[in-house]
Protein backbone atom coordinates (compact mmCIF):
# COMPACT_ATOMS: atom_id res chain seq x y z
CA UNK A 1 0.00 0.00 0.00
CA UNK A 2 2.72 2.39 1.03
CA UNK A 3 4.59 1.91 -2.82
CA UNK A 4 1.56 2.42 -4.52
CA UNK A 5 1.25 5.56 -2.57
CA UNK A 6 4.89 6.81 -2.64
CA UNK A 7 4.69 5.36 -6.62
CA UNK A 8 1.07 8.39 -7.36
CA UNK A 9 3.05 10.70 -5.33
CA UNK A 10 6.46 10.18 -7.67
CA UNK A 11 4.30 10.36 -10.37
CA UNK A 12 2.37 13.62 -9.48
CA UNK A 13 5.42 14.87 -8.85
CA UNK A 14 7.34 13.77 -12.35
CA UNK A 15 4.68 15.20 -14.42
CA UNK A 16 4.43 18.54 -12.11
CA UNK A 17 8.33 19.23 -13.29
CA UNK A 18 7.56 18.11 -16.96
CA UNK A 19 4.88 20.91 -16.79
CA UNK A 20 7.63 23.20 -15.59
CA UNK A 21 6.30 26.92 -16.39
CA UNK A 22 2.66 25.68 -14.94
CA UNK A 23 4.29 24.32 -11.75
CA UNK A 24 6.04 27.97 -11.25
CA UNK A 25 2.87 29.77 -11.51
CA UNK A 26 2.65 29.86 -7.73
CA UNK A 27 5.39 31.63 -7.02
CA UNK A 28 5.18 34.13 -10.29
CA UNK A 29 1.43 34.71 -8.66
CA UNK A 30 3.53 35.43 -5.08
CA UNK A 31 5.87 37.72 -6.38
CA UNK A 32 3.71 39.55 -8.84
CA UNK A 33 1.28 40.50 -6.00
CA UNK A 34 4.15 41.85 -3.87
CA UNK A 35 5.71 43.25 -6.65
CA UNK A 36 2.66 45.21 -7.74
CA UNK A 37 0.75 46.04 -4.47
CA UNK A 38 3.40 48.26 -3.53
CA UNK A 39 3.26 50.30 -6.80
CA UNK A 40 -0.64 50.49 -6.23
CA UNK A 41 -0.20 52.11 -3.04
CA UNK A 42 2.80 53.44 -2.31
CA UNK A 43 6.24 52.24 -1.07
CA UNK A 44 5.79 53.63 2.72
CA UNK A 45 6.91 51.24 4.69
CA UNK A 46 4.26 52.23 7.59
CA UNK A 47 1.35 51.14 5.12
CA UNK A 48 3.42 48.57 3.54
CA UNK A 49 4.16 46.58 6.88
CA UNK A 50 0.41 47.19 8.14
CA UNK A 51 -0.76 45.45 5.14
CA UNK A 52 1.97 42.95 4.82
CA UNK A 53 0.44 39.78 6.55
CA UNK A 54 -3.00 40.28 4.87
CA UNK A 55 -0.95 40.63 1.60
CA UNK A 56 1.32 37.79 1.65
CA UNK A 57 -1.88 35.40 3.15
CA UNK A 58 -4.12 36.38 -0.19
CA UNK A 59 -1.03 36.25 -2.34
CA UNK A 60 -0.77 32.41 -0.54
CA UNK A 61 -4.15 31.88 -0.92
CA UNK A 62 -4.91 32.87 -4.69
CA UNK A 63 -1.62 30.84 -5.73
CA UNK A 64 -3.31 27.60 -4.12
CA UNK A 65 -6.14 28.29 -6.09
CA UNK A 66 -4.81 28.17 -9.19
CA UNK A 67 -3.84 24.86 -9.85
CA UNK A 68 -6.88 23.38 -8.34
CA UNK A 69 -8.57 23.37 -11.54
CA UNK A 70 -5.91 20.53 -12.79
CA UNK A 71 -6.24 19.07 -9.52
CA UNK A 72 -8.38 15.66 -10.67
CA UNK A 73 -9.89 16.59 -14.31
CA UNK A 74 -6.89 15.41 -16.26
CA UNK A 75 -7.16 12.28 -14.16
CA UNK A 76 -10.37 11.60 -14.85
CA UNK A 77 -9.99 12.72 -18.44
CA UNK A 78 -6.91 9.95 -19.71
CA UNK A 79 -9.25 7.77 -17.19
CA UNK A 80 -6.29 7.22 -14.45
CA UNK A 81 -9.24 8.07 -12.24
CA UNK A 82 -11.20 5.38 -12.58
CA UNK A 83 -7.88 3.15 -11.86
CA UNK A 84 -8.21 4.51 -7.91
CA UNK A 85 -10.67 1.96 -7.14
CA UNK A 86 -9.37 -1.02 -8.65
CA UNK A 87 -7.91 -3.54 -6.10
CA UNK A 88 -6.66 -3.19 -2.64
CA UNK A 89 -6.21 0.62 -2.40
CA UNK A 90 -8.33 2.69 0.03
CA UNK A 91 -9.31 5.58 -1.87
CA UNK A 92 -8.80 7.70 0.80
CA UNK A 93 -5.46 7.26 0.76
CA UNK A 94 -4.71 8.14 -2.83
CA UNK A 95 -6.56 11.39 -2.42
CA UNK A 96 -4.33 12.46 0.65
CA UNK A 97 -1.30 11.55 -1.72
CA UNK A 98 -3.09 14.05 -4.29
CA UNK A 99 -3.57 16.48 -1.85
CA UNK A 100 -0.30 16.46 -0.49
CA UNK A 101 1.35 16.38 -3.91
CA UNK A 102 -0.99 19.57 -4.43
CA UNK A 103 0.40 21.37 -1.34
CA UNK A 104 3.91 20.54 -1.71
CA UNK A 105 3.33 22.41 -5.55
CA UNK A 106 1.53 25.26 -4.61
CA UNK A 107 1.89 25.45 -0.41
CA UNK A 108 5.73 24.70 -0.20
CA UNK A 109 7.33 27.03 -2.46
CA UNK A 110 5.08 29.86 -0.87
CA UNK A 111 6.32 29.06 2.45
CA UNK A 112 9.89 29.15 1.12
CA UNK A 113 10.00 32.61 -0.48
CA UNK A 114 7.48 33.55 2.38
CA UNK A 115 10.75 35.26 4.10
CA UNK A 116 11.62 37.09 1.13
CA UNK A 117 8.64 37.97 0.62
CA UNK A 118 8.38 39.44 3.82
CA UNK A 119 11.19 41.37 3.69
CA UNK A 120 9.97 43.31 0.64
CA UNK A 121 6.57 43.98 2.20
CA UNK A 122 8.87 45.29 5.76
CA UNK A 123 7.13 42.66 7.64
CA UNK A 124 8.64 43.31 11.25
CA UNK A 125 10.97 40.69 12.14
CA UNK A 126 9.65 39.78 15.09
CA UNK A 127 6.70 38.56 13.09
CA UNK A 128 8.71 36.32 10.59
CA UNK A 129 8.72 33.16 13.10
CA UNK A 130 4.90 33.78 13.37
CA UNK A 131 4.16 34.24 9.58
CA UNK A 132 6.04 30.72 8.73
CA UNK A 133 4.16 28.83 11.81
CA UNK A 134 0.82 30.41 10.09
CA UNK A 135 1.71 29.26 6.57
CA UNK A 136 2.99 25.67 7.85
CA UNK A 137 -0.04 25.35 9.35
CA UNK A 138 -2.52 27.36 6.79
CA UNK A 139 -1.50 25.85 3.14
CA UNK A 140 -2.13 22.56 4.05
CA UNK A 141 -5.77 23.60 5.28
CA UNK A 142 -5.97 25.84 1.84
CA UNK A 143 -4.86 22.67 -0.39
CA UNK A 144 -7.58 20.87 1.41
CA UNK A 145 -10.33 23.16 1.04
CA UNK A 146 -9.50 23.20 -2.57
CA UNK A 147 -9.21 19.58 -2.97
CA UNK A 148 -12.38 19.34 -1.95
CA UNK A 149 -14.12 21.84 -3.64
CA UNK A 150 -12.55 20.64 -7.36
CA UNK A 151 -13.82 17.51 -6.65
CA UNK A 152 -17.24 18.65 -6.08
CA UNK A 153 -17.09 20.57 -9.20
CA UNK A 154 -15.54 18.11 -11.13
CA UNK A 155 -18.97 17.06 -13.05
CA UNK A 156 -19.22 20.81 -14.11
CA UNK A 157 -18.22 21.88 -17.20
CA UNK A 158 -15.26 24.74 -16.93
CA UNK A 159 -16.10 24.59 -13.22
CA UNK A 160 -13.45 27.11 -12.01
CA UNK A 161 -16.39 30.04 -11.36
CA UNK A 162 -18.45 27.51 -9.01
CA UNK A 163 -14.86 26.46 -7.61
CA UNK A 164 -13.61 29.77 -6.55
CA UNK A 165 -17.24 30.77 -4.82
CA UNK A 166 -17.28 27.60 -2.75
CA UNK A 167 -13.57 27.93 -1.56
CA UNK A 168 -13.77 31.41 -0.45
CA UNK A 169 -16.40 31.46 2.01
CA UNK A 170 -14.39 28.25 3.56
CA UNK A 171 -11.52 29.86 3.48
CA UNK A 172 -12.21 32.81 5.54
CA UNK A 173 -11.84 31.48 8.79
CA UNK A 174 -8.48 30.24 7.69
CA UNK A 175 -7.52 33.84 6.45
CA UNK A 176 -8.45 35.73 9.42
CA UNK A 177 -6.88 33.55 12.36
CA UNK A 178 -3.72 33.62 10.23
CA UNK A 179 -3.63 37.31 9.54
CA UNK A 180 -4.67 37.86 12.83
CA UNK A 181 -1.49 36.02 14.49
CA UNK A 182 0.77 37.69 12.16
CA UNK A 183 -0.39 41.34 13.03
CA UNK A 184 -0.50 40.73 16.84
CA UNK A 185 3.01 38.99 16.60
CA UNK A 186 3.82 42.07 14.70
CA UNK A 187 2.58 43.94 17.36
CA UNK A 188 4.67 41.57 19.89
CA UNK A 189 2.14 40.24 21.45
CA UNK A 190 1.43 36.42 21.82
CA UNK A 191 -0.34 34.54 18.87
CA UNK A 192 -0.87 31.30 20.29
CA UNK A 193 -4.50 31.19 20.59
CA UNK A 194 -4.77 32.49 16.65
CA UNK A 195 -2.30 29.40 15.75
CA UNK A 196 -3.72 27.13 18.06
CA UNK A 197 -7.51 28.03 16.12
CA UNK A 198 -5.47 27.30 13.53
CA UNK A 199 -4.37 24.17 14.00
CA UNK A 200 -7.46 22.88 15.15
CA UNK A 201 -9.01 23.84 11.57
CA UNK A 202 -5.91 21.70 10.17
CA UNK A 203 -6.90 18.83 12.11
CA UNK A 204 -10.47 19.19 11.13
CA UNK A 205 -9.52 19.17 7.94
CA UNK A 206 -6.83 16.55 7.65
CA UNK A 207 -9.75 14.11 9.22
CA UNK A 208 -12.79 14.86 7.66
CA UNK A 209 -11.67 16.00 3.84
CA UNK A 210 -10.43 12.80 2.26
CA UNK A 211 -13.28 11.09 3.43
CA UNK A 212 -15.66 13.61 1.62
CA UNK A 213 -13.29 13.93 -1.57
CA UNK A 214 -13.31 10.18 -1.97
CA UNK A 215 -17.44 10.56 -1.56
CA UNK A 216 -17.19 12.89 -3.84
CA UNK A 217 -15.29 11.97 -6.61
CA UNK A 218 -16.95 8.75 -6.77
CA UNK A 219 -20.70 10.35 -7.68
CA UNK A 220 -18.08 12.26 -10.25
CA UNK A 221 -17.09 9.05 -11.29
CA UNK A 222 -20.54 7.62 -11.70
CA UNK B 1 -12.28 -24.27 -9.71
CA UNK B 2 -11.88 -20.98 -7.56
CA UNK B 3 -14.47 -18.42 -8.05
CA UNK B 4 -12.41 -15.43 -8.24
CA UNK B 5 -15.49 -12.74 -9.13
CA UNK B 6 -19.12 -13.16 -8.37
CA UNK B 7 -22.39 -11.22 -9.05
CA UNK B 8 -25.45 -11.59 -6.93
CA UNK B 9 -28.66 -9.73 -8.78
CA UNK B 10 -26.87 -6.26 -9.98
CA UNK B 11 -28.18 -3.62 -11.53
CA UNK B 12 -27.05 -0.27 -12.04
CA UNK B 13 -29.85 2.98 -11.81
CA UNK B 14 -29.21 6.52 -13.85
CA UNK B 15 -31.90 8.97 -13.22
CA UNK B 16 -34.11 6.36 -11.41
CA UNK B 17 -33.93 3.81 -13.95
CA UNK B 18 -32.47 0.75 -14.27
CA UNK B 19 -29.66 0.00 -16.97
CA UNK B 20 -30.37 -3.52 -17.48
CA UNK B 21 -32.06 -5.80 -15.99
CA UNK B 22 -30.42 -7.67 -12.33
CA UNK B 23 -28.21 -10.33 -13.46
CA UNK B 24 -26.02 -12.61 -11.95
CA UNK B 25 -22.78 -13.69 -12.75
CA UNK B 26 -19.82 -15.73 -11.32
CA UNK B 27 -15.90 -16.11 -12.85
CA UNK B 28 -14.09 -18.88 -12.30
CA UNK B 29 -10.65 -19.31 -12.51
CA UNK B 30 -9.48 -19.97 -16.07
CA UNK B 31 -13.23 -19.26 -17.66
CA UNK B 32 -13.49 -16.14 -19.93
CA UNK B 33 -16.76 -14.50 -20.48
CA UNK B 34 -18.16 -12.57 -23.75
CA UNK B 35 -20.66 -9.87 -22.97
CA UNK B 36 -22.56 -9.29 -26.33
CA UNK B 37 -25.55 -6.97 -26.86
CA UNK B 38 -26.21 -3.64 -28.71
CA UNK B 39 -25.23 -0.33 -27.99
CA UNK B 40 -26.33 1.09 -25.01
CA UNK B 41 -27.82 -2.07 -23.38
CA UNK B 42 -25.33 -1.85 -20.50
CA UNK B 43 -21.89 -3.68 -21.53
CA UNK B 44 -19.54 -1.03 -20.01
CA UNK B 45 -21.56 -0.32 -17.03
CA UNK B 46 -21.98 -4.33 -16.34
CA UNK B 47 -18.30 -4.58 -16.58
CA UNK B 48 -17.13 -1.15 -14.57
CA UNK B 49 -20.01 -2.61 -11.89
CA UNK B 50 -17.42 -5.76 -11.79
CA UNK B 51 -14.57 -3.41 -11.61
CA UNK B 52 -15.90 -1.85 -8.29
CA UNK B 53 -15.54 1.57 -10.23
CA UNK B 54 -19.59 1.52 -9.96
CA UNK B 55 -21.71 0.69 -6.97
CA UNK B 56 -24.35 -1.43 -7.97
CA UNK B 57 -27.41 -0.75 -6.90
CA UNK B 58 -29.33 -3.02 -6.33
CA UNK B 59 -27.07 -6.29 -5.69
CA UNK B 60 -23.60 -6.61 -4.93
CA UNK B 61 -20.14 -7.72 -6.50
CA UNK B 62 -17.49 -9.86 -4.55
CA UNK B 63 -14.24 -9.64 -5.83
CA UNK B 64 -12.13 -12.79 -4.06
CA UNK B 65 -8.95 -11.69 -6.58
CA UNK B 66 -6.93 -8.52 -8.51
CA UNK B 67 -9.11 -7.02 -10.76
CA UNK B 68 -7.89 -5.11 -13.92
CA UNK B 69 -9.85 -2.48 -15.59
CA UNK B 70 -9.25 -1.81 -19.09
CA UNK B 71 -11.52 0.76 -20.59
CA UNK B 72 -12.10 3.16 -23.57
CA UNK B 73 -10.23 5.71 -21.67
CA UNK B 74 -6.34 4.58 -22.30
CA UNK B 75 -5.56 5.29 -18.65
CA UNK B 76 -2.40 6.65 -18.88
CA UNK B 77 -0.59 9.79 -18.94
CA UNK B 78 -0.13 11.56 -22.02
CA UNK B 79 2.77 13.67 -21.41
CA UNK B 80 4.54 10.42 -19.45
CA UNK B 81 7.16 8.21 -21.49
CA UNK B 82 5.43 4.35 -22.27
CA UNK B 83 8.14 3.17 -20.11
CA UNK B 84 7.42 5.44 -17.43
CA UNK B 85 3.53 4.69 -17.46
CA UNK B 86 4.39 1.39 -17.16
CA UNK B 87 6.87 1.85 -14.62
CA UNK B 88 4.44 3.73 -12.52
CA UNK B 89 1.63 1.07 -12.97
CA UNK B 90 3.69 -2.01 -11.92
CA UNK B 91 4.47 -0.34 -8.66
CA UNK B 92 0.85 0.59 -7.60
CA UNK B 93 -0.32 -2.40 -8.74
CA UNK B 94 2.37 -5.14 -7.13
CA UNK B 95 5.64 -5.29 -8.52
CA UNK B 96 4.83 -9.32 -9.67
CA UNK B 97 4.49 -8.67 -13.28
CA UNK B 98 6.45 -8.25 -16.25
CA UNK B 99 9.48 -5.60 -16.94
CA UNK B 100 8.04 -2.43 -18.20
CA UNK B 101 10.13 -2.98 -21.69
CA UNK B 102 9.10 -6.90 -21.86
CA UNK B 103 5.44 -6.23 -21.22
CA UNK B 104 6.06 -3.35 -24.20
CA UNK B 105 7.90 -6.44 -26.42
CA UNK B 106 5.28 -8.33 -25.87
CA UNK B 107 2.45 -5.95 -27.23
CA UNK B 108 4.87 -5.19 -30.52
CA UNK B 109 5.68 -1.50 -28.94
CA UNK B 110 9.62 -2.99 -28.48
CA UNK B 111 11.88 0.26 -28.97
CA UNK B 112 9.20 3.26 -28.17
CA UNK B 113 9.67 2.81 -24.59
CA UNK B 114 10.65 6.46 -24.65
CA UNK B 115 8.03 8.09 -26.29
CA UNK B 116 5.42 10.31 -25.09
CA UNK B 117 2.82 8.14 -24.79
CA UNK B 118 0.23 11.10 -25.87
CA UNK B 119 2.48 10.85 -29.29
CA UNK B 120 1.12 7.16 -30.03
CA UNK B 121 -1.35 6.68 -32.48
CA UNK B 122 -5.18 5.11 -31.13
CA UNK B 123 -4.13 1.51 -31.90
CA UNK B 124 -0.38 1.85 -30.47
CA UNK B 125 -2.18 3.35 -27.09
CA UNK B 126 -4.51 0.46 -26.90
CA UNK B 127 -1.63 -1.44 -27.03
CA UNK B 128 -0.09 0.28 -24.62
CA UNK B 129 -3.02 -0.03 -22.43
CA UNK B 130 -2.68 -3.99 -22.99
CA UNK B 131 0.75 -4.00 -21.98
CA UNK B 132 -0.34 -2.37 -18.32
CA UNK B 133 -2.11 -5.79 -18.15
CA UNK B 134 0.96 -7.52 -17.95
CA UNK B 135 3.14 -5.36 -16.12
CA UNK B 136 1.11 -6.52 -12.43
CA UNK B 137 -0.07 -9.92 -12.33
CA UNK B 138 -3.83 -9.66 -11.61
CA UNK B 139 -6.34 -12.71 -11.80
CA UNK B 140 -9.27 -11.11 -13.19
CA UNK B 141 -9.52 -9.21 -16.55
CA UNK B 142 -12.43 -6.93 -17.29
CA UNK B 143 -12.12 -5.44 -20.71
CA UNK B 144 -14.45 -3.43 -22.66
CA UNK B 145 -14.21 -3.51 -26.45
CA UNK B 146 -10.71 -4.92 -26.05
CA UNK B 147 -10.49 -5.26 -29.73
CA UNK B 148 -12.01 -1.49 -30.59
CA UNK B 149 -8.83 0.61 -33.23
CA UNK B 150 -6.76 -2.23 -33.41
CA UNK B 151 -5.79 -3.93 -36.85
CA UNK B 152 -6.13 -7.80 -37.71
CA UNK B 153 -2.55 -8.34 -36.06
CA UNK B 154 -3.75 -6.49 -32.93
CA UNK B 155 -6.68 -8.59 -32.86
CA UNK B 156 -4.68 -11.55 -32.58
CA UNK B 157 -2.20 -10.52 -29.88
CA UNK B 158 -5.15 -9.89 -27.95
CA UNK B 159 -6.43 -13.75 -27.73
CA UNK B 160 -2.67 -14.50 -27.50
CA UNK B 161 -2.98 -12.89 -24.75
CA UNK B 162 -6.32 -13.76 -23.06
CA UNK B 163 -5.00 -17.65 -23.86
CA UNK B 164 -2.10 -17.30 -22.10
CA UNK B 165 -4.06 -15.35 -19.24
CA UNK B 166 -6.80 -18.37 -18.98
CA UNK B 167 -4.16 -20.33 -19.09
CA UNK B 168 -2.40 -19.18 -15.86
CA UNK B 169 -5.69 -19.83 -14.22
CA UNK B 170 -6.56 -16.23 -14.80
CA UNK B 171 -10.12 -14.89 -15.96
CA UNK B 172 -11.33 -12.63 -18.47
CA UNK B 173 -14.90 -11.05 -18.89
CA UNK B 174 -14.87 -8.76 -22.08
CA UNK B 175 -17.17 -6.64 -23.93
CA UNK B 176 -17.21 -6.85 -27.68
CA UNK B 177 -19.21 -6.38 -31.00
CA UNK B 178 -16.46 -6.72 -33.78
CA UNK B 179 -14.53 -9.63 -34.02
CA UNK B 180 -15.10 -12.40 -31.61
CA UNK B 181 -12.51 -13.52 -29.44
CA UNK B 182 -11.14 -16.79 -30.50
CA UNK B 183 -9.74 -18.43 -27.43
CA UNK B 184 -10.75 -21.85 -27.20
CA UNK B 185 -13.92 -23.58 -25.83
CA UNK B 186 -14.29 -21.94 -22.40
CA UNK B 187 -16.13 -19.15 -23.45
CA UNK B 188 -18.99 -18.19 -21.96
CA UNK B 189 -21.49 -15.91 -23.72
CA UNK B 190 -23.97 -13.49 -21.96
CA UNK B 191 -26.61 -11.70 -24.32
CA UNK B 192 -27.78 -8.25 -22.96
CA UNK B 193 -30.93 -7.10 -23.87
CA UNK B 194 -31.51 -3.56 -25.48
CA UNK B 195 -32.78 -1.24 -23.05
CA UNK B 196 -36.75 -1.13 -22.73
CA UNK B 197 -38.60 2.27 -24.52
CA UNK B 198 -39.50 3.08 -20.31
CA UNK B 199 -42.22 2.58 -18.32
CA UNK B 200 -44.98 4.72 -18.50
CA UNK B 201 -45.51 6.82 -15.71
Amino acid sequence: MWRAMGALLMRDLRLAIRHGGESLMPLIFLFAVIILVPLGVGPGPTLLSAIAPGMLWVAALLASLLALEHLFRPDLEDGTLEQWWLGHLPVIGLVFVRLLSHWLITGLPVILFAPLAAQMLYLPNEALGVLMISLLIGTPILSLIGGLAAALTLGTNRGSVLLSILVFPLVVPVLIFATGAVSVAADELSARAHLTLLGALLVLAVTLVPLAVAAALKLNIE
Amino acid sequence: MAVLLQAFGVSFQRAGQAVFEPLDLSLKAGQAIVVLGPNGCGKTTLLRLLAGILSPFPGRVERHAATAFLGHLPGVKGELTCRENLHFLRRFHGMDGLEPDRALARVGLAGLGLRPARALSAGQKRRLGLAGLLVARRKVWLLDEPYASLDDAGGQLVDELLTEHLGQDGSVALSTHQRQPQIGPSVEKLHMAAPGPGEPS
